[in-house]
């Protein structure tokens, strides 16, 4: 095995150039395979990140299905979840360490002299558990400013910077939404960018009472936040909280919900879908830049038998099988094809950083991409090798021994 | 023991779309043991394919060819393989040595395909012997390009002995030689023989054919004379002439 390894590098070496243009199209279809999928699972990756950085055990109730009779529509519409169906929720569905509603509204804020528009989001107080989301100073608000509708609220990273400068803290300070003054009683550590690529931390956070009677005038919530206790309490806590809504909302048997109960990995498999299919797509495409390959290898290794007929002719007549010369063309085939494909992974983990650092698209290399890239291209200098290894080994040693 | 060389109306038909040829038509042969026989005749007298057929790299269309006592005809492909490969050496007139492959590498080669494996140690060690055998110590690590014509040969005879075969087959081995290398070369042969090798040997050359024990001629595909050397010609001795003969050439001028 080791000497046949050592001959087929031989003829490899003998033939530089030759052997690298011949690589060329696999390495080509290697590199686009590890960046392609390393594209799908960045992706991918980015949108879980995002996801999970909602909360853990998070469930979210929104008014509204989207497939309400099969017919896709927007969710949450109209919102049709009631202050009473929150009460109920928080009442009634066990196995939940918190719950909050969010009342959202936009509206402009002024502090000082500066002024901005921001999401203003009425909420309980347990949302920033929820939603895990801690302070960075100052105190969150409690169930009696919630009951009493305090004019008091938390302010996101990004709306504190636009209104009090970087680095200040604004505890204690007032602003002015809608021209009704609220006192900041806490600072929101900064989240990042949300699973539409929104600015999570341009928001304020008032208790959702006080957005409903002061800001909004709404009466229903668009969404409900429900942290299960466990990850295995998030199936039984989806299924509670069905079935009191259907009860609540009147949905007899048989009929559409008219809200959606989603855990995360339910949204994240929402956004995953498009993901999926440019993966898809990608992998189409490298796959049949790979199969072009494999007949450049092919095509390459038949030339070879063709002019190396007289070694073969010698070995043949020193006494080599036709198993043996198969092998050595075929060990050829083979190391030609991996070594394509180990210089295709190398490229894919050079291309990928450089296309997010260029496009800011994320990029994920996944050991298991590179490992099925590597199987693969072995895989195919066995496939295109085979032909031309099979016509060396049935060649005849006198016919061989004569040619010129 | 068995003969070496055993043909039993041994006949070959090549047939090419609608001719058919003849190349041999019923040869009788025996060599024993310790031999050494040149064959000659013109060519499309069959000795290449009668070489052939010894070499088992073809088989018979009828009669029988025994090699050492084993009949080729019902052997498979893979068992001619093993029996070249353990039986025989081969010397052709190209010399046919892999190129851009060193001098031992290529003494090599037949062991690489022995059953049961070689040692690579063994592998080193007997490749060198050979290559010491035919006065090539030196020249182990030389490719082929770096190397004359007689010492190319001598390579090819390494080859063909390194598996220590029953029988030696050489295919016009002077053929590309000039008369000093040839008679060098026919010197290798003669040590061998005197050690027990047998040798068959196919060439044009009379006076070649001079240095072997036995001459059988073939015209037509047949065998029409086969004869004991009468006056041989001993290589060492031969040597020393032509070198009294170029020193004489050299004093005149």
């Amino acid at each position: 095995m080791f000497a046949t390894l050592r001959i087929a590098l031989m003829a490899i070496r003998r033939n530089v150039l030759r052997s690298f243009l011949t690589m060329l199209g696999i390495i080509v279809g290697i590199a686009a395979v590890i960046v392609g999928v390393s594209m799908g699972t960045g992706a991918k990756a980015e949108v879980d990140k995002r996801i999970a950085g909602m909360g853990q055990n998070l469930l979210t109730v929104m008014s509204g299905n989207m497939t309400r009779g099969g017919v896709r529509g927007g969710f949450g519409m109209a919102p049709n979840l009631s202050v009473e169906d929150f009460d109920a929720i928080r009442r009634e569905v066990s196995q939940v360490t918190a719950v909050s509603p969010e009342a959202r509204t936009s509206a402009q804020v002024a502090a000082g002299n500066q002024n901005s528009f921001v999401q203003v989001s009425g909420v309980s107080d347990e949302y920033v558990t929820a939603r895990s989301w801690p302070l960075r100073s100052g105190e969150n608000f409690t169930a009696a400013d919630v009951r009493n509708a305090s004019k008091i609220c938390l302010i996101g990273a990004t709306t504190a910077k636009t209104l009090f400068g970087e680095g200040v803290d604004p505890v204690g300070q007032a602003v002015r939404i809608k021209n009704a003054p609220f006192t900041i009683v806490g600072w929101l550590e900064a989240k990042g960018s949300g699973s539409f690529g929104q600015d999570q931390d341009d928001i304020l956070l008032v208790p959702y009472t006080s957005v409903m009677k002061r800001l909004s005038g709404d009466t229903k919530f668009r969404s409900v936040f429900v942290q299960a206790d466990s990850p295995d309490a998030i199936a039984p806590v989806q299924e509670q909280i069905t079935e009191l809504l259907r009860r609540r909302h009147k949905i007899s048997d048989g009929k559409d919900d008219d809200f959606m109960v989603r855990n995360q990995q339910e949204t994240s498999d929402f956004f995953n879908a498009n993901n999926r299919i440019m993966t898809v797509l990608i992998g189409f495409f490298a796959g049949i830049s790979l199969v072009v390959g494999g007949i450049g290898i092919m095509n390459i290794m038949l030339v070879s038998v063709t002019e190396r007929t007289r070694e073969i002719g010698i070995r043949l007549a020193v006494g080599a099988r036709g198993r043996d010369v198969l092998l050595q063309f075929l060990s050829e085939a083979v190391l030609l094809s991996v070594l394509g494909g180990g210089l295709g992974i190398a490229v894919g983990y050079w291309l990928a950083p450089l296309l997010t650092q260029l496009f800011q698209f994320p990029t994920l290399i996944s050991e298991a991409s590179v490992i099925l890239a590597f199987t693969v291209s072995a895989f195919i200098g066995i496939v295109f090798g085979f032909f031309p290894a099979l016509k060396a080994a049935n060649l005849d040693p006198i016919d061989a021994l004569r040619y010129e | 023991m068995p003969a070496v060389i055993q043909l039993q109306d041994f006949q070959k038909t090549y047939r090419t779309g609608e001719i058919e040829v003849r190349a041999v038509r019923g040869v009788n042969l025996t060599v024993e043991a310790g031999e050494f026989v040149a064959i000659m005749g013109s060519s499309g007298s069959g000795k290449s394919t009668l070489m052939n057929t010894v070499g088992c790299l073809d088989r018979p269309s009828s009669g029988k060819c025994l090699i050492d006592g084993v009949d080729i005809g019902s052997l498979s492909r893979n068992e001619l393989a093993d029996l070249r490969n353990r039986k025989l050496g081969f010397v052709f007139q190209g010399f046919n040595l892999l190129a851009r492959t060193t001098a031992l590498e290529n003494v090599q080669l037949p062991m690489l395909y022995a059953r049961p494996k070689i040692a690579i140690s063994e592998q080193n060690q007997r490749a060198a012997a050979a290559l010491e055998l035919v006065g090539l110590g030196q020249r182990m690590d030389h490719t082929p390009s770096r190397l004359s014509g007689g010492q190319q040969q001598r390579v090819a005879i390494a080859r063909a002995l390194v598996n220590r075969p029953t029988l030696l087959l050489a295919d016009e081995p002077t053929g590309n030689l000039d008369t000093r290398t040839s008679i060098e070369i026919m010197g290798i042969f003669q040590k061998l023989n005197d050690q027990g090798m047998t040798l068959v040997m196919v060439t044009h050359e009379l006076d070649i054919a001079q240095y072997c024990k036995r001459i059988v001629v073939m015209r037509d595909g047949l065998v029409r004379s086969d004869t004991p050397v009468s006056q041989r010609l001993d290589a060492v001795e031969e040597l020393r002439k032509l070198e009294a003969e170029q020193q004489a050439v050299q004093l005149t001028a």
